[in-house]
């Protein structure tokens, strides 16, 4: 560190304390003010309304003429010739701690469940930094979930991102929460813990995950960021990124598993879509802006494991698909990052199955790595390849069904019709606090299977077929 | 801080800076903005002030910051040491970035491609007073096992060339002058392994050659349906969960390219793990050496700045002509195209640019066409041939192949395969479309396959592609009444169409037989399929039951066979296709009685 440096710092502190008074513009949550010193993009600014509250917010176009900021804590109540703006000189950081287990904050970090917020460890930069590809762990640990259409057809693994494609009134989140009770890894103690975000969801629903929290006891080992309905809009945007910052404290700083579950990333979208829009930017599909693709990534991407330590983050994002259509640019985008996703089908919902996952458009890329003999079992990839490929078939069957009716199909039709019902109503449907093994889950799949001729099944070996059907 | 000042911060939004006095910055200047060191380049010019894009988070650059030009365009360091590595999108060797930032990447941290300070054995090829001329060959390094790497007077050089001076055999850094040559208008140029090129612009050659030859990729549904050729473009449009990556990994693992570039321009940071992970491990079917050897990858993965990622496909494609210029064969698989397309539109938009399709900017068709036409099979200037082949994935929005990228890049590919969502769902991969997909370069390497196939490829592909058009509209039938609606023929048609797709056209990536299909296999396999068809159809005129055949064990064995027999024991197929027609013979003569 040279004097050249430590003149900057000083200057710093000198311009952060300076107070600036008179916006020459407010329009939604941005606050334009003209003549100040030159402020860095992206700085941390304290806004104080004429009342005297302090409000946070963030630079998001600076010129030598003028600066606008976007305000997270809402505009109302500002006016133009008495709001007064401090800026920081720094990015919006949260002050990371251990400690933050088992509070509830706001989408900023700041405590809302009326106690201090714990002395932070270190401060970070809430929009974190890319993780270097080399430094990254493929994750291949299984995390068992207890649900067997999940551990059986699209396997969970440590350090992966998996979002939940839902609608609304179907039960994602009866499903976040099952899923949040009965993760486990096998054969190993593992240091658990659980970030959770919540944008834009009514508090019912944030109440919903405290009381199921409470009641397995898992609400020590819960952070809680919580940027409800009613709340800005801008919060929202930040609401993950704090999150996130957090768990990658946990995970890399303190060796924990962090599973992060954030709902419902599409009031996120829709609200980058109205700053996006008031800032005049110019929109690409259904009005969203066009760096959608780039901001989700931001989020999805701070998830996996690094090399030579021993935590991981997993996400377990929710959205709901806007009238349950997947090509819609929200599920559409996010599908293109994660690493696959879990599909909900209304028509399995209305048949009262619950969990509703349909698995044929449901995927999940890191299960080949974490299947199989020593981390599952020997038969499971050529098992779920098998179930696939056969419930795939019973779709086409039941639509030659609804044709020319069910009496006219041949014997083999049949037997898919029935090896589809199994599937669906033993295999796929569980019980909400059901929690099954996955050997329970594979010995299933394997009961589903051998309601078809031995010769159907093209995709398991002979000696599997030798082992486990029992036609 | 390094450089003359060339103009200071005007105005930040996003990674998009504006300038103001200008003083005499150039257009597609590399330039440093403010004392944080963050690399950009200069995209437009006018009156005094500059639009600036940058290629790392513009977080704390503050109006007034000053910019610092380098005097050159934002370019690619060529020379040994490339191979093997794995660089960001303005090819900066992660590797070192890990050593100097840890396992999150930093800001304004810079690294040279290339070690500047190995030692490389150098061995010369020309002697004193040898004449040449730009791009000539005048030694060679040993890369890595596989590669040697021909060391090239760099194409700006101009004129006839004399060697004044050459230095003996011996190891050499990549900055040492190796030789001295003089022009015949007396101008003395040092040649040293290192060159520069700005990653714009396309390397030049001397002339295009006759694209006759495959890219054999050892995938069937490829190889003998949609081939490619050395050369070509390509792209693979599939929504996501459809393959793409999975496909172009396959192609990258077992091609027979000499060099691969990878680029992973916009995509998940595992999956280029996955590679790292994998790649090194995994050894080429033709020379037994760890595929690492003949591959450079780029990862450039969503999260990391969007100018960088723009950058990256520019940053592949001339590393590729680079080695094309050795007269190496070349293929770039870019993943995904639609993002960088992306990375376009975003950049446009803060530029305030008019947008024209879905916000996409109107000199989208042009960049598409500028990139893929940077393919092709070359007359090196050195006096060789080489190639360079552009595989680029699309992730089409919603999986709807009319949005602008799949539409843009269609008119100027020439081949095309299409990854359909259905055929994904039922786990059939590679998911590759046999009614969307074509190639226009079947009849370019017709001769290249007949010859490789005892003439029987151009006939037997145009055999299977009917049947399974047809296999199409008796799908419409069955749709409607029913499969027992249709004679046995018919129904004949639809089994020898499954038997196709799960013994043929379904390949297994994990599987160590199946994941790689050599020429030869591929041409007996199909041939053996509509072997089968002509004597089941023959049996069936003569009144045997479909289900008889069907239940035939020779069927089965069939099936398997993509699984059984390795590639080198190919003639197992043959004895397959003797019981094959014993059982049909037995068959037919019981009914015949």
């Amino acid at each position: 560190m040279n004097s050249d440096t430590l003149l900057k710092e000083t200057d710093k502190s000198l311009l952060a304390g300076r107070e600036y008074t008179g916006a020459s513009r407010i329009d939604g949550p941005l606050v334009y003010m003209r003549h100040t010193h030159p402020v860095g993009y992206n700085e941390l600014v304290e806004i104080v309304a004429p009342d005297g509250t302090i409000r946070s917010g963030q630079v998001l176009d600076t010129s030598d003429d003028a600066v606008c900021v976007q305000c997270f804590e809402g505009t109302d109540g500002l006016n133009l010739p008495d709001t007064k703006m401090h800026f920081l000189g720094e990015p919006l950081t949260l002050g990371v701690s251990e400690k933050m287990l088992g509070r509830v904050m706001n989408g900023l970090g700041k405590s809302r469940d009326g106690a201090e917020v714990p002395a932070s460890e270190d401060e970070r930069d809430v929009n974190g930094v890319p993780m270097n590809p080399t430094a990254r762990e493929y994750p291949r640990d299984f995390i068992q979930t207890g649900i067997s259409v999940i551990d059986g057809m699209m396997t969970l693994i440590q350090g992966q991102k998996l979002p939940i494609f839902s609608g609304n009134g179907m039960e994602h989140n009866q499903l976040a929460a099952q899923i949040v009770r009965q993760a486990k890894v096998r054969g190993g103690k593992s240091d658990f813990a659980i970030v959770f975000a919540a944008m834009g969801v009514k508090y019912d629903v944030a109440k919903y995950f405290i009381d199921s929290f409470e009641e397995t006891g898992v609400l020590d080992n819960v952070a809680m960021f919580l940027s409800l309905a009613d709340d800005p809009s801008l919060e929202r945007t930040i609401t993950p990124r704090t999150a996130l910052t957090l768990a990658e404290h946990l995970a890399f700083d303190k060796g924990k598993q962090v599973l992060v579950i954030m709902t419902d990333m599409t009031n996120y979208c829709e609200s980058l879509r109205e700053i996006s829009t008031q800032r005049g930017e110019i929109p690409s599909r259904k009005g969203y802006p066009g760096y959608l693709y780039s901001n989700l990534a931001e989020i999805y991407e701070r998830s996996g494991k690094i090399q030579g330590k021993t935590g991981s983050t997993t996400q377990l994002p929710i959205l709901t698909m806007p009238n349950d259509d997947i090509s819609h640019p929200i599920p559409d985008l996010t599908g293109y990052i994660t690493e696959g996703q879990i599909v909900f089908d209304r028509d399995m919902h209305g048949r009262g199955i619950y969990p509703p996952i349909n698995c044929l458009p449901s995927l999940s890329r890191l299960m080949k790595d974490g299947i199989g003999e020593g981390m599952t079992r020997a038969d499971h990839p050529h098992l779920s390849n098998q179930l696939f490929a056969s419930y795939s078939h019973v779709q086409e069957v039941r639509n030659l069904a609804s044709v020319i009716g069910e009496e006219e199909l041949t014997e083999l039709d049949h037997k898919y019709m029935e090896f589809g019902d199994f599937f669906e109503k033993k295999f796929v449907a569980q019980r909400f606090d059901e929690d099954r093994s996955i050997e329970e889950t594979l010995d299933l799949g394997w009961q589903a299977l051998s309601i078809l001729p031995a010769e159907e099944l093209q995709r398991v070996t002979d000696e599997e077929i030798e082992e486990h059907y029992k036609g | 801080m390094q450089g003359r000042i060339v103009g200071k911060v005007k105005r930040v939004n996003g990674p998009v800076l504006t300038a103001s006095g200008i003083t005499d910055a150039q257009m597609m200047e590399l330039v440093h903005v403010s004392d944080l060191g963050i690399v950009g380049e200069i995209v437009k010019l006018r009156e005094g002030e500059a639009t600036i894009q940058v290629y790392e988070d513009a977080t704390g650059i503050k109006p007034g910051d000053n910019i610092y030009g380098s005097g050159m365009s934002l370019s690619a360091e060529l020379a040994p040491g490339l191979i093997g590595n794995i660089y960001d999108g303005i090819q900066r060797p992660l590797e070192e970035l890990k050593k100097l930032s840890g396992d999150f990447i930093g800001k304004g941290i810079a690294a040279s491609a290339v070690d500047h300070d190995k030692l490389w054995h150098f061995v010369p090829s020309v002697s004193v007073g040898d004449k040449l001329h730009k791009g000539s060959i005048i030694g060679s390094v040993q890369e890595t096992e596989r590669v040697v790497h021909r060391v090239m007077i760099p194409p700006t050089v101009e004129g006839e060339l004399v060697v004044s001076s050459i230095v003996a055999e011996g190891d050499y850094r990549v900055r040492d002058e190796l030789a001295l040559v003089i022009s015949d208008k007396g101008k003395k140029t040092s040649v040293s392994m290192l060159q520069y090129w700005p990653i714009r612009r396309p390397r030049p050659v001397a002339d295009h050659a006759d694209l006759r030859e495959p890219l054999v990729t050892g995938l069937r549904v490829i190889d003998t349906l949609f081939p490619l050729s050395k050369g070509g473009t390509v792209a693979i449009p599939g929504g996501f969960g459809t393959g793409k990556t999975m496909t172009q990994h396959a192609i990258a693992q077992w091609c027979d390219a000499d060099i691969i570039v990878y680029i992973g321009c916009g995509e998940r940071g595992n999956e280029m793990t996955d590679v790292l992970r994998e790649f090194p491990h995994l050894t080429d079917p033709r020379t037994g050496l760890s595929l690492m050897q003949r591959t450079i990858l780029i990862a450039n993965t969503s999260n990391m700045p969007v100018s960088a990622r723009e950058a990256s496909i520019y940053t592949g494609v001339t590393m590729a002509e680079y080695y094309r210029d050795m007269g190496y064969n070349v293929a770039i698989m870019a993943d995904s195209t639609s993002r960088w397309a992306e990375a376009l539109r975003e950049l446009s938009g803060r530029m305030e640019e008019m947008p024209a399709e879905e916000g996409f900017p109107a000199y989208l068709p042009t960049r598409i066409a500028q990139f893929y036409e940077r393919a092709g099979h070359m007359k090196t200037l050195g006096g060789g041939e080489g190639s360079v082949s552009i595989i680029g994935a699309v992730s089409p929005q919603g999986g709807d192949f009319s949005e602008p990228v799949t539409s843009h890049t269609k008119r100027f590919v020439r081949a095309f395969w299409g990854l359909d969502r259905a055929l994904a769902s039922a786990r059939h991969y590679p998911a590759i479309s046999w009614l969307e997909s074509y190639s226009e370069y079947t009849d370019e390497v017709k001769d290249w396959w007949n010859g490789q196939s005892q003439n029987s490829w151009s006939a037997n592909r145009q055999k299977i592609m009917e049947l399974l058009q047809k296999e199409v509209r008796l799908q419409q039938i069955v749709k409607l009444v029913g499969p027992d609606a249709l004679p046995d023929s018919q129904n004949f048609i639809l089994e020898v169409c499954s038997l196709f797709k799960t013994a043929f056209l379904q390949q297994n990536a994990f599987d160590e037989i199946d994941r790689y299909c050599s020429i030869e296999k591929q041409t007996k396999m199909l041939s053996i399929i509509l072997r089968y068809y002509e004597l089941g159809l023959e049996a069936i005129q003569k009144g045997v039951p479909l289900v008889k055949i069907r239940r035939l064990q020779v069927v089965q064995d069939i099936t398997k066979m993509r699984f059984s027999v390795s590639n080198d024991h190919v003639d197992d197929i043959d004895k397959l296709e003797l019981k094959l027609e014993r059982s049909m013979m037995q068959l037919g003569s019981i009914y015949e009685q």
